[in-house]
């Protein structure tokens, strides 16, 4: 690719870019597409930390893996991650008026997972493993958003703050299905098999976590 | 079954003879504590819902209104305060946080008030600002090693980006949710006109003021709302909030019924959605993370931009202060435990944190002592409350202070601590459109304007009567300053002499 950057650490590639399509082959450092507000990013390789910390807008695919805190607080565009994420990852996604942000990871992921979500959707395929593709504490804090994952069971340790309810038909997977569709055409995956699975819906419990009784003095 | 009654703190004194049934009061108090009772024929008032914010009062235009404290009285106990008594009914009834506003009320040391400040007599003459110059004009940002010339010996200015204040007191960080729309605009044009710097908080900036960018400071904290490219590149500095004096090491909740569309708008999240700012900030475990935040920060404004670090004065906050100062960071704002705030649980308010005089003391030697002290600017908050806390401050080694208290009792607030409600008569802490349009920014921001006005000419006698014309002459200068009934240790970490030494 002619028009390819050739990386190998550099941090903030891409931060805040508001147009245009940048391709990576390398690695990138950290906050790969911070403020991230409208550009297409493309890695050919592992990304790092802070994959499209507070993104606004725009996309990032990774051939490979990405590091801790992938799209933290992302309130648009998406990110694909065609094998694994770290800890952390999603956590704090929100929506924004207009727009839904999603992050799409192949593999599996990290401990704490989509914490403290407030919008958007997190959907794990955990193409690569057999077991639950997250690890500990997935969602908690949640207050907003849905968490998907592809998995025959749940993890043990779902918070409070988290309802789990197993898709009965692809009816329900309808409003992930476009973020199916664009993984399956960039990574090459066959969508037969993503679907071979089940899917478990997470959302906050609407018994908001936050809602706690406070009495004033 | 024990029963639950707290009797209401305040008793509203109506002077009948003096009430003219105008209903002035009724329609003033949000609250709702005045009704005109058509079978006595006269006003009435259910002081249960008294906040005693001082609205009716100030509206009464027969001066027939006072609000007075009750003297209803639990059996006198130096240990068991009524307080505390009716602290614990309200949470065995309800289970719940005590939660309240503003900065902490408990007579915990005023340190300000044990600090003395000198004055020159006979040598070394007092200068009178009136007659001769008096220069008060601060620059925030990072100071070079070393004096650089270039080859024919003139100094090399260009420095990394520095903010110019024309006084060294701006605006505190108040988001627009926690406070209304027509108190940010006051803000935005007092910080203007006086060349001097507000803040907005992590709410996002409303599109009506990016016109005041030059003269705003945009905040980043854990939740992120409303940072987005425009946003950073529209303030004239970027602040990271790590702590808050009022509230250390917990985060903010605006729940979601009191986020109109407006103020969603402004902080980008879908109306009626909750506003969770986490306690920390999940990408930053270590000073090292720090300086990650700050330089994405400077990379997505191209190093256009001094980044300030926001932390609560907590214990170790001079070794904390020196590790920011090693991130890259070009100011640390120290906010001291009597911050305000919009909403804080109690007991963390009042029971966390230390005083913002010992904190600033303690910061600015230790980053003398380790000759990094240039490496960055020292702001402080956390109830800076006159321009004599001003002067004290800068003595004791701030560049600058933030007021947020005291720009919003200039704002028409009465500290009745009670923002929680959302109901603010005086229009400062609401959203409800009929309470904000009681301020009018016209007159607000004109007031702000006279505040600090006032107090740079308190600042200009009291420096030149000490036989200082500069206010870098100020700075650290702790010679200037003694203190009053504070014990050794309190005297050797403020840096300063008993009175009399």
């Amino acid at each position: 690719m002619n028009n390819a950057v050739q990386v190998m650490g550099e941090r903030y590639v891409g931060c805040g870019a508001d147009a245009g399509e940048i391709i990576i082959e390398g690695i990138p450092g950290n906050d790969l597409g911070a403020y991230l507000d409208g550009a297409d990013i493309t890695v050919f390789g592992n990304a790092q930390d802070a994959t499209g910390n507070t993104m606004n807008n725009g996309s990032i695919t990774i051939h490979g893996s990405t590091g801790d805190t992938v799209g933290y607080s992302m309130r648009g565009g998406a990110i694909y991650v065609r094998d694994n994420a770290g800890y952390r990852a999603g956590i704090h996604m929100k929506a924004s008026i207009g727009k839904v942000p999603a992050l799409v990871i192949g593999g599996q992921c990290g401990s704490f997972l989509g914490e403290y979500q407030a919008g958007g959707y997190i959907i794990v395929l955990g193409l690569n493993c057999d077991g639950i593709p997250v690890g500990n504490f997935c969602g908690t804090g949640m207050h907003g958003g849905k968490i998907f994952l592809r998995t025959e069971r749940l993890p043990d340790d779902l918070p409070p703050q988290v309802v789990a309810q197993k898709a009965v038909d692809y009816a329900e997977l309808d409003e992930i299905m476009p973020y199916i569709d664009s993984y399956c055409a960039k990574f090459g995956v066959d969508k037969a098999k993503v679907m071979s699975k089940p899917f478990y819906i997470l959302t906050p419990n609407s018994k908001n976590p936050y809602k706690q009784l406070y009495c004033y003095n | 079954m024990p029963i639950n009654y707290i009797f209401p703190d305040f008793e509203v004194r109506r002077d009948q003879d003096r009430c003219i049934a105008c209903r002035a009061c009724e329609r003033q108090c949000a609250n709702e504590v005045h009704r005109y009772d058509e079978d006595l024929k006269k006003m009435v008032a259910d002081e249960s819902k008294c906040v005693n914010c001082h609205r009716c009062v100030s509206l009464c235009p027969t001066r027939a209104i006072k609000i007075v404290k009750t003297d209803n009285a639990f059996k006198e106990n130096a240990n068991w305060t009524g307080t505390l008594i009716s602290d614990i009914y309200r949470q065995a009834e309800s289970g719940g946080m005590l939660s309240t506003s503003m900065g902490n009320p408990t007579p915990l040391p005023v340190y300000w008030d044990r600090i003395l400040i000198n004055a020159s007599q006979v040598t070394n003459p007092s200068i009178d600002p009136l007659r001769e110059p008096m220069e008060i004009r601060t620059f925030i940002g990072q100071k070079p090693d070393s004096i650089k010339r270039d080859e024919n010996g003139r100094i090399i200015t260009d420095t990394t980006p520095q903010l110019e204040l024309s006084v060294p007191i701006m605006f505190s960080a108040m988001s627009y949710g926690s406070i209304s729309y027509n108190a940010h605009e006051s803000l935005a044009r007092a910080a203007t006109e006086l060349g001097t710097f507000y803040n907005t908080g992590e709410g996002g900036l409303h599109k009506d003021f990016y016109q005041y960018g030059p003269n705003t400071i945009v905040q980043v904290a854990s939740g992120r709302f409303g940072v987005h490219k425009k946003y950073l590149e529209a303030g004239a500095a970027i602040e990271i909030k790590m702590g808050q004096g009022a509230k250390p090491g917990i985060g903010g909740h605006l729940p979601g019924a009191k986020i109109p569309a407006d103020v969603a708008r402004t902080r980008m999240i879908p109306e009626g959605t909750d506003a969770i700012s986490p306690a920390p900030h999940h990408d930053i475990y270590s000073i090292e993370d720090l300086r990650q935040l700050v330089f994405s920060l400077k990379e997505a404004t191209d190093y256009k931009k001094p980044v300030f670090v926001k932390i609560a004065a907590v214990h170790n906050v001079a070794a904390i202060a020196s590790g920011i100062a090693r991130s890259g960071a070009d100011a640390v704002v120290i906010d001291g435990f009597r911050g305000g705030t919009g909403s804080a649980p109690t007991r963390i308010r009042d029971n966390v944190g230390i005083p913002i005089e010992l904190a600033l003391a303690s910061v600015d030697q230790r980053l003398r002592d380790e000759g990094i002290r240039h490496r960055l600017s020292l702001i402080v908050a956390g109830s800076v409350r006159s321009s004599a806390d001003v002067v004290k401050a800068i003595a004791l080694g701030a560049d600058a202070v933030y007021i947020g208290t005291g720009a919003l009792i200039a704002l028409g607030c009465h500290l009745c601590r009670t923002c929680y409600t959302g109901k603010c008569n005086w229009g400062i802490a609401t959203q409800r459109p009929e309470l904000v349009k009681r301020l009018n920014p016209n007159v607000g921001y004109q007031r702000l304007v006279n505040l600090v006005t006032a107090w740079s000419h308190e600042m200009k006698e009291m420096m030149g009567g000490m036989g200082i014309n500069s206010i870098e002459a100020l700075r650290g200068n702790r010679l200037m300053l003694r203190g009053v009934g504070l014990n050794e240790t309190e005297l050797r970490i403020l840096g300063i002499k008993h009175a009399g030494e």
